[in-house]
């Protein structure tokens, strides 16, 4: 399978760093424990550098350049050695992959922002393209669907590996959903500066995630989980929603 | 946080359209359509990529050379016998106009579509001074007869559902019985326009591309309406905003291909008309004369930043909407500008300065939807986060009006306060140990709480974070 | 005022930071081969044109007979025709004293004496084209002295004469090949089938403005 992404694949290391996310670390360190596990489950050695703490989008998004690369640079220190930067999160890769040598353009580190920002690789992605990753399941028959996060898709061109990997799960369905790459409506700090359009958008993701009959719901990216699952919560749907990492652990762990 | 007073408005006029379930209905199912027809016509990736990257350049080419190429399509329509005119702000636009039309004597003008003359609210200009201006695009005169803004670039009355536009005509329109059929209203609309069209003392349009190598001006459409007003009246008047040039003959091709299938899904118009020049001797229909007024309007001064210069490779194919989630929620009225949508949240505010519309960047979730689909690659979100940053943070550009003023020191204190965090390991994670401990604790009326679990049950915080986890699963720091 | 105007415009534009121009990229458009006439044919029909395969000697024949049935019933049974042109000529000569076919009326008078029976009169307007182009289902109109511009727009049918041989495949091949920029003339026009508007509610509607039919006389020469 050709990467959707511009950047080549690199040979597959002995070691990777691994960034957690600051709403994994605080919401979801189940799902971030679980994408690190299944690259240990593969030979690599990982490495949580406990000095790292956000990428900084929040800020940088807000158009607060100087606080979003004083935080960049927090990290710059946390990752020293050239391993790659792994993510399990397509907005916090995207944000350092494409974001960090505009944002360094002109300053004094530009040159460690851009080797920085060229070793950051969204999990679902190295998982095929890097480690071609095997997953025997064993779990029970399930019927899934995808939501793509619209920074996975639109900056790190990560379209079909999750789903590829959803389909390497013998039994696992996934069920397509027409909207799959509509926006959930998160959008950071746009949830809460108009919350009621942020609302709107996020009952028509769950309205149409419902549509597709499928019983769990998985996406790769936090805030979107975060969005979805709340949305689903306080209305009372049926259907399940799940961080990737998680959901192919738990599926072939036994 | 910052701009309650700015954002209020787009959120308090979002919240109308939001609880209109017919409205949201109108737009999410035109949305739908166009977006599913645009995605059948670049079905052949390789395809898109290689005419989108065509389009992008020549666009880019364009502004590279803006001021020469202003200057040779001035001497082109010149010599073809176009009379060029040139406006700084559209009070001048408009007086260019009038006066045009008082030495002709002109009552009654119809128009063809062109949201320039929106941005001069011709209109209403002339109307102050004794001329009538008959929109003749079906969906402009529904929504002049209904006292309305469009709310779309490219479908101005998109909001409006048969049953609305048949009340309408029924109203307005002497004798029209009320009829539901599409067919029988656009024939109406034919009958009223055609005489109309026949009687008028002048034609006006706007603009989709001026040939700077030949004097060419380019106007698609598929009604037939801009052929007329361009061809029966004896008098033409195009206004175009100063950016929309195509340097070359051979450009022509390629940008409106990007254009009428980004658009409406169409691989073209029903009508492209070229026009060159007024008519010519021996000649027995055309206006005798032709005049091109050439608007400024805070475009000279959008094109002083490199960056933001990107904004003006624009060729107003409205697609940019038709993908945007926020729009397709909100429909066009919500934005209360001439452009909406994403080219409108970025536009406006160069155009207008913060100080008006710097709300509108932060109507968008940057989910990039508008961004893969523009036929000439503009890098709308980068710009959308710069404005928010103009807004807050004004850097030395001159580009952009009432940078700074949504300054306030309560947000800059806030962010102040979140770098020390994050910028700081050891703070970082004494904070997490706080959120974790109390955070689950926050009352839910609390600001940011209250918005999100509007619609949303509250966000948990797990009992331990990642950081503790990795190190109890024996994961090195190092 | 406009001289001013111009004037810092340009000084603005001029005082900018300047870019540099990028190359054109390579860019191909559309081959068809020995699908163009069928691609051509197929596209009009697409924008609901009426397509008919005739020759050079037949068409007028071929026309009377399609305006036989289109014009049933009408008053005036009125088209209107450009007398200077190879295709007008063609007409005027094969009609000539044919008792079915309609009236034919010239536009040979400005526009200002000739708007009554253009507006409100003739039931189609024939006109001539200088291309086809198949990738978009395109008669390529190229108006002028002989050939006015509203006999194409004004009446209800339009009925355009098209060659099959100066058929292309796609505009950019049509405007190099005819070396359009070094001699355009006051109006050129592409046409892609009849008037047409989708303003409401995107339902299709034809002839809001101009011709509700377009009918297309594919010509060779056998």
């Amino acid at each position: 399978m050709t990467p959707a992404s511009a950047y080549p694949v690199p040979p597959k290391p002995d070691t990777v760093y691994y960034f957690g996310t600051c709403l994994v670390d605080l919401f979801y360190p189940d799902a971030g424990l679980a994408g690190m596990d299944l690259l240990r489950r593969e030979g690599l050695k990982v490495v949580f550098p406990q000095n790292q703490t956000c990428c900084g989008q929040p800020a940088r998004n807000t158009g607060m350049y100087e606080e979003a690369r004083a935080v960049a640079r927090t990290q710059f220190k946390a990752f020293p050695n050239p391993w790659p930067i792994i993510v399990p999160s397509g907005s916090c890769a995207g944000m350092m992959r494409m974001h960090y040598p505009d944002l360094f353009a002109g300053e004094p580190d530009q040159a460690e922002a851009e080797a920085f920002a060229s070793r950051v690789y969204e999990l679902t992605w190295f998982l095929v393209h890097v480690l071609d990753i095997q997953l025997k399941d064993k779990g029970e028959p399930l019927t899934v669907t995808w939501h793509g996060s619209c920074h996975s898709v639109r900056e790190m061109g990560v379209t079909d590996e999750p789903k590829e990997l959803l389909r390497r799960l013998s039994n696992v369905t996934l069920v397509e959903n027409p909207r799959e790459k509509e926006c959930c409506g998160f959008g950071g700090t746009f949830a809460v500066r108009m919350p009621e359009v942020s609302g709107a958008m996020v009952t028509d993701k769950v309205v149409s995630i419902e549509g597709t009959g499928a019983a769990q719901m998985v996406t790769g990216d936090c805030g979107c989980l975060m969005n979805i699952s709340g949305a689903m919560g306080k209305s009372g749907s049926p259907v399940k929603a799940r961080h990737i990492a998680e959901f192919l652990k738990e599926r072939t762990h036994g | 946080m910052a701009d309650t007073a700015a954002a209020s408005t787009f959120v308090e006029r979002a919240h109308k359209v939001l609880g209109n379930t017919k409205l949201r209905g109108n737009f999410r199912r035109a949305m739908d359509g166009l977006m599913a027809k645009r995605a059948a016509q670049f079905a052949d990736i390789a395809a898109w990529k290689s005419l989108r990257a065509r389009g992008a350049a020549a666009k880019r080419r364009v502004l590279a050379r803006l001021p020469e190429l202003l200057e040779q399509l001035e001497a082109n329509c010149t010599a073809n016998g176009i009379t060029v005119h040139w406006a700084e702000t559209t009070h001048e636009a408009n007086s260019i106009v009038l006066k045009i039309l008082q030495d002709h004597d002109a009552r009654t003008i119809v128009k063809g579509k062109s949201m320039v003359s929106e941005e001069m609210h011709l209109n209403a200009f002339l109307q102050k001074h004794g001329i009538e201006a008959i929109e003749s695009d079906l969906g402009e005169y529904i929504i002049q007869l209904a006292g309305e803004a469009p709310s779309h670039i490219v479908m101005p009355c998109i909001h409006k559902n048969k049953g609305e536009i048949a009340e309408l005509f029924t109203r307005h329109i002497d004798g029209q019985p009320y009829t539901e059929d599409v067919a029988e209203l656009t024939d109406a609309a034919r009958r009223v326009l055609r005489s109309r069209f026949a009687a008028a003392d002048a034609g006006l349009s706007g603009v989709n591309f001026a040939v700077a190598e030949t004097g060419t001006l380019v106007l698609v459409e598929n009604e037939g309406n801009g052929r007329l007003s361009t061809t029966l009246p004896p008098l033409h008047i195009a206004v175009m905003g100063i950016e929309k040039l195509a340097e070359k003959l051979e450009d022509i091709p390629p940008l409106l291909s990007l254009l009428t299938r980004s658009a409406t899904g169409q691989g073209i118009t029903t009508y492209v008309n070229m026009i060159t020049s007024p008519r010519k001797a021996g000649e027995k229909d055309g206006p005798q004369e032709v005049h091109l007024v050439l608007l400024d309007n805070g475009r000279s001064r959008v094109y002083a930043d490199d960056q933001l210069r990107d904004t003006l490779r624009c060729i107003r194919c409205g697609a940019c909407m038709n993908h945007c989630p926020v729009y397709a929620r909100v429909g066009g009225h919500t934005y209360n500008a001439v452009y909406p949508g994403p080219i409108g949240k970025i536009l406006t505010p160069q155009l207008d300065g913060i100080a008006v519309a710097g709300d509108l960047p932060h109507a968008c979730t940057l989910c990039n939807a508008c961004v893969e689909i523009c036929p000439v690659n503009i890098p709308i979100a980068d710009i959308m986060v710069r404005l928010r940053r103009e807004a807050v943070h004004p850097s030395d550009s001159p580009a952009v009006m009432g940078a700074g003023c949504k300054h306030t020191a309560t947000e800059a204190a806030v962010w102040a306060g979140w770098k020390k965090m994050y910028a700081s390991p050891a703070l970082y994670r004494m904070g997490a140990r706080m959120m974790q401990r109390f955070g689950n604790m926050m009352p839910g009326g609390m600001p940011l709480l209250k918005e999100w679990t509007s619609v949303r049950t509250r966000p948990v915080f797990a009992k331990k974070t990642l950081h503790e986890l990795a190190k109890e699963q024996g994961y090195s720091d190092v | 005022m406009s001289e001013d105007a111009r004037a810092r415009i340009l000084s603005r534009l001029r005082a900018a930071p300047p870019a540099a121009a990028p190359d054109r990229p390579d860019w191909q458009p559309p081959r068809f081969g020995d699908q163009r006439m069928a691609r051509f044919r197929t596209m009009l029909e697409s924008w609901r044109a009426e397509v008919h395969d005739t020759t050079a000697a037949a068409w007028p024949d071929t026309l009377a007979g399609i305006l036989a049935t289109k014009l049933a019933g009408k008053n005036s049974r009125t088209v209107v025709y450009a007398p200077g042109t190879a295709t007008g000529k063609t007409l005027a000569d094969a009609w000539a004293g044919r008792e079915d076919a309609p009236a034919l009326v010239p536009y040979t008078e400005p526009v200002e004496s000739f708007k009554s029976v253009l507006v409100q009169q003739a039931d189609a307007g024939v006109t001539g084209t200088v291309a086809g182009i198949a990738e978009t289902g395109t008669l390529v109109l190229w108006p002028g002295a002989d050939e006015p511009r509203l006999m194409s727009l004004l009446p209800p049918v339009h009925v355009a004469v098209v060659a099959a041989s100066s058929v292309r495949d796609s505009m950019a091949e049509v405007v190099a090949e005819q070396g359009w920029k070094d001699r355009m003339p006051t109006n050129v026009v592409l046409v892609s089938g009849p008037s047409k508007t989708a303003d409401i509610e995107q339902t299709l509607a034809f002839g809001v403005h101009g011709p509700k039919e377009l009918v297309v006389l594919v010509v060779t020469d056998a």
